[in-house]
């Protein structure tokens, strides 16, 4: 298996470990990743709400770039997930849209997207391509005894037509990715609401309160720590946790991980090497290192 | 589901007795496509008629039956009752972020509020009324046509992520309709309207969490409509704001070298003279460099980011 890995800014910036976890974990899995370094910036939602043209010309760039290498992409962040797929829809819908799209891509660069790469989170190429139970055969050290939250984020599960889920209001499909870890996967009633994140700096209090509302959910149903496949999510819920604590009035202190550290260490990577002490919330329990 | 039983599992409120809501369960023998609607209606007349709920013309028109439906806001007249059952169980509840006011009837009154604050009417040119209709082309009542179908039925407020936070939030439906009147070709207040909406608790307060499109039972989708509002706004050059200066960073970052600067981004967002905005970003910033997951200092560039930079050398052009 061989995926166009596409990072995303985050991976490459502020959250650095869930570049390093993703490695480790699908070299242990026997995936081959070839690094997207000349991909940009999906936009966030932002770029193409500015200019909904360039943010689509952006992403049909970084589209042909996979087709060019012959590979499907990876994304390991639910938001340039959302972002691509709505992209891909926006222009299968539009034949007419996409060639605008192409006509000005090419103009500028050469290049142009002809609709045949798929798009994948890392989440997904384990549940769809991979296999769950050829995941669980893999794993070596199970992570029994840790009850975990999944915290899906807005992207994995709206609008539902841009994702896989099979019950997008309420799926089991992180849920059922924990199990096969080894862990105890705790559903609690925020699981599928805004982190907050994507006005941290537009309204700080709502975006506190969102994260908050969504840990203290998670903590009063009994989760140790919550995991989320957006490195968003996890800057909201971790780095901007003491304001969330002042927020809502009450200590968290709620370890967040990525899918890819939680698989990593599943599959027999030391705790170490995913560098879970970057963290703000440093894990405690049996994932303390 | 050909008579089948199911059990609606309903939440009851009545503030004379009650101090807190309860579930209570009906079980019920259905018959093949039924609505929600239909069924709460037979319970209400073979077992319990103080059910209380809110209906009117059954037809997904009038918007007066949004509920939701396993947690979630649905049209119960527009809702089959076999699409929502699991495990022999459907649980009905009051629409969210509304006061209940007796079991699944809820005051509206903020809603309408809400909508009120876009001043949700034509404001023309003042002149002498024509003899017949002000007229549109059909090209320039396309832009308007979603925002036009919306029933008002408020299931995007019932599960707005921020209502949920903050009931000065203006919400999505009143959103969308004020999209409807700064996209109407007839309307010519449309400048005020961007710059009345680009103020807190207006259009860049949204969080992008999708629910209010996703349970949009019309055409109407809320999270488009913000998301043309926001393009105009940055169109118009209304950037005098947190929304339009985070757009603003992300379009001077990833313009120059492909990728988001996250060092720039949060104090281009605050404004750089806003002293106490940026001294808010202290504390993450010190709390990021001791873990030593702070933003590298020299931004990282794209490979062929002069490709990039082509794109957004015409982004004004790229605008028509």
């Amino acid at each position: 298996m061989k995926y166009a890995l596409y990072t995303g800014c985050v991976a490459k910036g502020a959250g650095r470990e869930l570049l390093v976890a993703t490695y480790l974990a699908c070299e242990k899995l026997g995936i081959e990743l070839v690094e997207m370094t000349d991909a940009s910036c999906c936009g966030a939602g932002v770029i193409n709400e500015d200019n909904p043209l360039v943010g689509d010309m952006l992403n049909a760039r970084t589209f042909s770039l996979a087709e060019a290498q012959g590979l499907d992409i990876m994304n390991i962040c639910t938001t340039c997930q959302g972002v691509h797929r709505k992209s891909q829809r926006k222009m299968q819908r539009k034949p007419e849209y996409m060639e605008r799209v192409n006509a000005e891509l090419e103009r500028d660069t050469g290049r142009r997207y002809a609709g045949e790469v798929k798009v994948k989170h890392f989440y997904e190429v384990l549940l769809h391509d991979y296999g769950l139970t050829r995941l669980k055969e893999k794993v070596v050290r199970p992570l029994a005894g840790l009850k975990l939250g999944a915290f899906y984020g807005c992207y994995a599960t709206r609008p539902p037509e841009v994702n896989d889920l099979e019950n997008p209001d309420d799926p089991d499909e992180l849920e059922n990715l924990i199990e096969v870890l080894g862990a105890t996967p705790v559903r609690y009633g925020d699981r599928l609401k805004c982190c907050g994140f994507p006005i941290a700096m537009m309204n700080k209090k709502n975006s506190m309160q969102l994260g908050g509302n969504a840990i203290v959910s998670a903590q009063e149903a009994g989760a140790d720590a919550m995991v989320t496949p957006c490195p968003l999510c996890h800057l909201n819920l971790d780095a901007y946790q003491p304001e969330i604590e002042s927020r809502v009035g009450r200590k968290l202190r709620m370890p967040i991980l990525h899918i890819p550290q939680l698989v990593a260490m599943a599959l027999g990577v030391p705790k170490d090497a995913v560098r879970l002490e970057t963290h703000i919330v440093r894990p405690t329990g049996i994932l303390a290192s | 589901m050909a008579g089948s039983k199911v059990t609606f599992r309903i939440q009851r409120f009545d503030p004379s007795v009650d101090r807190e809501p309860h579930d209570q369960d009906f079980e019920i023998e259905l018959p093949p496509g039924i609505t929600i609607l239909k069924a709460l209606n037979k319970i209400r007349a073979e077992q319990d008629p103080t059910l209380a709920l809110r209906y009117s013309c059954g037809s997904a028109i009038c918007g007066s039956c949004a509920m939701k439906v396993n947690g979630h806001a649905r049209l119960a007249c527009k809702t089959q009752v076999a699409d929502c059952v699991t495990d022999g169980v459907l649980r009905v509840a009051p629409m969210g972020n509304l006061v209940v006011l007796r079991d699944l009837v809820v005051d509206m009154e903020p809603f309408w509020s809400s909508l009120g604050r876009v001043k949700p009417y034509l404001v023309d040119d003042g002149g002498p009324a024509p003899e017949q209709e002000r007229k549109q082309a059909p090209e320039q009542f396309l832009k308007i046509d979603p925002s036009t179908t919306c029933i008002l039925c408020a299931a995007c407020y019932s599960d707005c992520n921020v209502l949920e936070v903050d009931q000065r939030f203006v919400g999505p439906a009143s959103l969308a309709k004020a999209h409807r009147f700064i996209f109407d070709s007839r309307d010519v207040a449309t400048p005020e309207r961007v710059r009345e909406i680009s103020r807190k608790t207006g259009v860049w307060d949204c969080t992008h969490c999708g629910e209010c499109s996703t349970r949009c039972p019309t055409e109407t989708k809320p999270l488009e409509r913000i998301e043309e509002i926001r393009t105009k706004a940055m169109a118009d050059g209304v950037h005098d704001n947190y929304g339009a200066r985070h757009a603003l960073g992300f379009r001077e970052t990833v313009g120059k070298r492909g990728l988001l600067d996250e060092n720039y981004l949060p104090a281009r967002s605050m404004g750089f003279l806003n002293l106490p905005g940026l001294l808010s970003l202290v504390p993450v910033g010190l709390r990021m460099i001791v873990r030593g997951k702070n933003p590298p200092l020299i931004p990282h560039s794209i490979e062929k980011a002069d490709e990039v930079v082509r794109i957004f050398a015409r982004f004004e052009e790229l605008r028509k």
